[in-house]
């Protein structure tokens, strides 16, 4: 009885904390989404889409963005792409496969050219949740408005311009105005019209764009890719020592009464 | 429950799996514990083969390029060095490159992979001290490298002298031709 | 055995293992809250370990201390495991002392002859903070360096001696590279002293003897037992009977603790903070700071006292004397009894709303202010203080159950 009860205060008391830990952390209140976004899941099991993924960052992104903490021999490991192909058509002249993926730009210019510095792109995998990564490359749109003739659903007032708009094409954003349920009312977006189409079909480019999102997530954080297949060893192993611990108990605590 | 007789032979088995198994993951633990002291990624980026450009190297002259943070020389050798090298031997402690200080495609009398080019790490076998190269020094038998911070002496070859503090000759690192006037240090050739 | 003749003559290998394992006596009926106190054991040890290897690679300056970390996660080998352990094993930490301390409420393991044991462990759990804190500026992120930022002004509040004080702190008049500098040196020390601080809790712990789910002190019942005649009856030798099942306790433990370092490192968020994935950025502070989950229930309670007479000490007072109020615990309990399972229904009220206030409070330190949690947090604050300053009256007064002459299993 008493040992029931006992059992019960510590589960209630671990099962509080651990439903504590289980809910997500605060992100802050800020202004209402504009949009609703489209759910998304990164995968890294996809090896061809990571492949895919690296080059459209190689192609579109390193050019103002730096991947400073990620070499490019790690990547051609990782990613099964073989190294003579990642130097011939992925490296900038004079870098060595050992090397970091460094921009070509230099900080300077690009602080002029976008008013910021691009920020280094190695950790926006983790500092972005998949999902908006996947959504803010679906929702550029023009905007005579902004210096760069562009604006982003998801990030409002994004200095960089569209820079897969060669494979997107251009599209306008509809906005109309809703009134929340806190009565009150916001622009919030209605559909895009697509002024002009891009090398790519729609549903082409979301899949480059779930390539890309893949390929952040992993340079995220590289070691994603095994982490979990160790893991599952380990939990084996601790289970089986777990068995075994708890036999050599049993058989100790026979003595005790 | 306490009546029952202890089953000795079943806690010793229990508390040798347990301690088995306990230790052997602790060791697997350690694994990547001790594996984080290893020469990391960018260690070895740092360490990577180096490629060093030939075509100015003429007798009795010296490029020096630093490999996995040593001075590596490459040394021009004459035919006339490379005859005077044959006669070297009695002064030598290992003329036939007995010590395994160079690899096996560079274990002939000249200690290279070309005849007139030689390469070397510029570090004494002694204590570590980079040697000087004396390229005015080897007609008189004296040494063509010399360690200034304790007296050893090595020839065209980088064979150590007899009664010198140095044990061995110096180390002939990996190093491969890529092409006739490029070497690339730190690989070993293809076909080895 | 000669070798251990030869050691025992210059060293007390024996003695001591006799005295503090295989003839130590412990209560025979500890239950599942007495795993805690070997695990902490544990987490400090594989801290210390794992944070000496970090150590190794990781530089404490401004420029390169962000760059540091990603370099153990990417280019060491086996520094990502290295890493998770570290950042995985603080929070554990502080979840396995939680629980040993709710232990210590639960059971009164706080009471004559155990205060010094209490208070020892009450300065654990004070270096313990202190070194996390150190700890999480190190990874020089926006979290880390905003967190340090606002811990260090609550100083600056303190009238007079705060603003010089906070500056003294920091070295500096904002966080920043001297700061991190010496948060690093003094991240590296605490973890010492808090070995010896376990050292003397321990010894405390073994002079009295260990409490148990009864509270009642085997030293004072029959003696003799199978393997002594003097020995308590009611004890069993720590070795081997309770160093067996710490270790399947451990094993149990480890499953969980390396589910979250190679399944979700992250927790959601709660043991690394997404802002942390962005370097520290003294010109753009992030739009909601929390500080990391084990200190929320005490920012909750800073941020719950209003400002007033023009200064916000209150707040800062506040959040000090929640801690300073466990040291007086074993002055405040004026129970007969020691155990929650003899004592009357007012206690364990009391216990269950202090719990609950704790978890919320935890809770809500993790959440932006607004009127309402701010006056939830004011609730449960008086509520938490409630338990510790009524505690005089609500555990005399109740009407306790018979306590038993022996354990009762």
């Amino acid at each position: 009885m008493r040992k029931m009860r006992d059992l019960f205060t510590s589960l209630g008391a671990t099962g509080a904390l651990l439903a504590l830990t289980l809910a997500p952390p605060s992100t802050a209140a800020t202004d209402a989404p504009r949009m609703r976004m489209a759910p998304y899941t990164a995968s890294l099991k996809d090896i061809p889409s990571l492949q895919h993924g690296a080059k459209l960052f190689v192609n579109y992104c390193l050019s103002c963005h730096s991947a400073r903490f990620m070499r490019y021999n790690r990547m051609a490991e990782d990613l099964h792409i073989p190294p003579d192909l990642v130097e011939r058509d992925m490296m900038f002249a004079g870098d060595k496969i050992g090397d970091p993926m460094e921009t070509s730009m230099p900080a300077e210019a690009a602080e002029q050219w976008f008013g910021v510095a691009p920020p280094d792109l190695s950790l926006i995998g983790r500092l972005r949740s998949p999902e908006w990564l996947y959504n803010y490359f679906l929702t550029f749109y023009l905007d005579e408005n902004s210096p760069s003739g562009w604006n982003n659903v998801v990030f409002e007032n994004v200095a960089m311009p569209h820079a897969m708009q060669e494979l997107q094409g251009l599209q306008r954003a509809i906005f109309k105005t809703e009134t929340g349920p806190d009565g009150a009312r916001r622009e919030v977006l209605d559909r895009f019209e697509i002024t002009s189409p891009g090398k790519m079909s729609v549903e082409e480019y979301r899949q480059a764009a779930r390539d890309l999102t893949n390929f952040l997530v992993y340079l995220g954080e590289p070691a994603k890719l095994v982490r979990t297949e160790y893991g599952i060893w380990v939990m084996v192993f601790l289970i089986a020592f777990g068995f075994f611990a708890y036999l050599l108990k049993k058989e100790y605590w026979r003595d005790v009464q | 429950m306490t009546d029952k007789p202890v089953d000795n032979r079943r806690r010793r088995l229990l508390t040798a799996a347990t301690t088995g198994m306990g230790l052997a993951g602790t060791a697997g633990m350690l694994v990547p514990f001790a594996g984080s002291m290893l020469p990391s990624e960018r260690a070895k980026a740092a360490g990577a083969p180096v490629e060093v450009d030939i075509s100015g190297l003429g007798p009795g002259r010296q490029i020096t390029v630093e490999w996995r943070g040593k001075p590596v020389w490459i040394i021009g050798r004459s035919p006339d060095d490379l005859d005077f090298l044959a006669s070297m031997a009695d002064s030598l402690a290992d003329p036939d490159s007995q010590a395994a200080q160079q690899p096996a495609y560079a274990r002939n009398p000249y200690r290279s992979i070309k005849r007139e080019v030689l390469v070397l790490v510029g570090i004494c076998t002694h204590l570590g001290c980079s040697p000087q190269f004396r390229p005015e020094l080897t007609a008189d038998a004296d040494g063509a490298f010399l360690c200034a911070c304790h007296g050893s002496r090595f020839d065209l070859a980088g064979r150590v002298y007899r009664n010198v503090p140095a044990p061995t000759n110096l180390v002939v690192p990996p190093h491969r031709y890529v092409s006739d006037n490029v070497i690339l240090i730190g690989e070993d050739p293809e076909t080895a | 055995m000669s070798l251990m003749n030869w050691i025992d003559q210059r060293f007390p290998a024996t003695r001591v293992f006799k005295e503090h394992f295989s003839e130590y006596y412990a209560p025979k009926n500890f239950n599942f809250w007495y795993f805690f106190g070997s695990l902490a054991l544990l987490m400090l040890v594989l801290q210390i370990v794992t944070g000496v290897l970090l150590a190794m690679n990781y530089k404490p300056d401004a420029d390169s201390a962000f760059a540091s970390v990603e370099y153990i996660m990417r280019d060491v080998w086996g520094g990502w495991f290295v890493r998770y352990m570290h950042s995985t094993g603080a929070s554990f930490f502080f979840i396995v002392i939680y629980l040993h301390m709710f232990r210590g409420l639960l059971y009164g393991s706080y009471r004559n002859p155990r205060e010094l044991i209490w208070i020892f462990g009450m300065v654990i759990y004070i270096a313990m903070m202190a070194t996390a804190f150190f700890g999480y500026l190190l990874p020089w992120g926006q979290m880390s360096y905003w967190g340090a930022q606002v811990i260090v002004n609550l100083f600056d509040t303190i009238p007079w001696i705060g603003p010089p004080l906070a500056e003294w702190l920091r070295g500096d008049y904002v966080i920043s590279d001297i700061t991190l500098n010496r948060f690093y040196a003094l991240h590296y020390l605490v973890p010492f002293l808090l070995a010896a601080l376990v050292f003397l809790h321990i010894v405390a712990l073994h002079k009295v003897g260990s409490n148990n789910p009864d509270g009642v002190e085997i030293k004072r019942g029959p003696r003799g037992n199978r393997w002594s005649a003097q020995a308590p009856a009611d004890g069993v030798p720590f070795h081997p009977y309770y160093t067996v099942k710490d270790i399947w306790g451990m094993a149990v433990f480890l499953a969980l603790f390396f589910a979250v370092v190679f399944f979700m490192p992250e927790m959601g968020g709660y043991f690394l903070e997404q802002p942390n994935f962005e370097p520290a950025n003294p010109l753009k502070t992030p739009e909601h700071i929390a500080p990391v989950w084990y200190f929320t229930p005490y920012y909750a309670i800073l941020r719950a006292v209003p400002s007033f007479a023009g200064t916000q000490v209150w707040g800062v007072l506040a959040m000090f004397a929640a801690l300073v109020v466990f040291f007086f615990l074993p002055w405040l309990d004026r129970s007969p009894v020691s155990s929650m399972r003899y004592k009357g229904w007012l206690s364990r009220l009391a216990i269950g709303v202090f719990a609950i206030s704790f978890l919320v409070l935890g809770y809500l330190g993790t959440r932006p202010p607004t009127p309402q949690l701010t006056l939830l947090a004011q609730i449960f604050t008086v509520l938490y203080f409630a338990y510790f300053l009524l505690m005089p009256w609500y555990s005399r007064i109740e009407k306790t159950k018979p306590v038993p002459e022996r354990l009762t299993r």
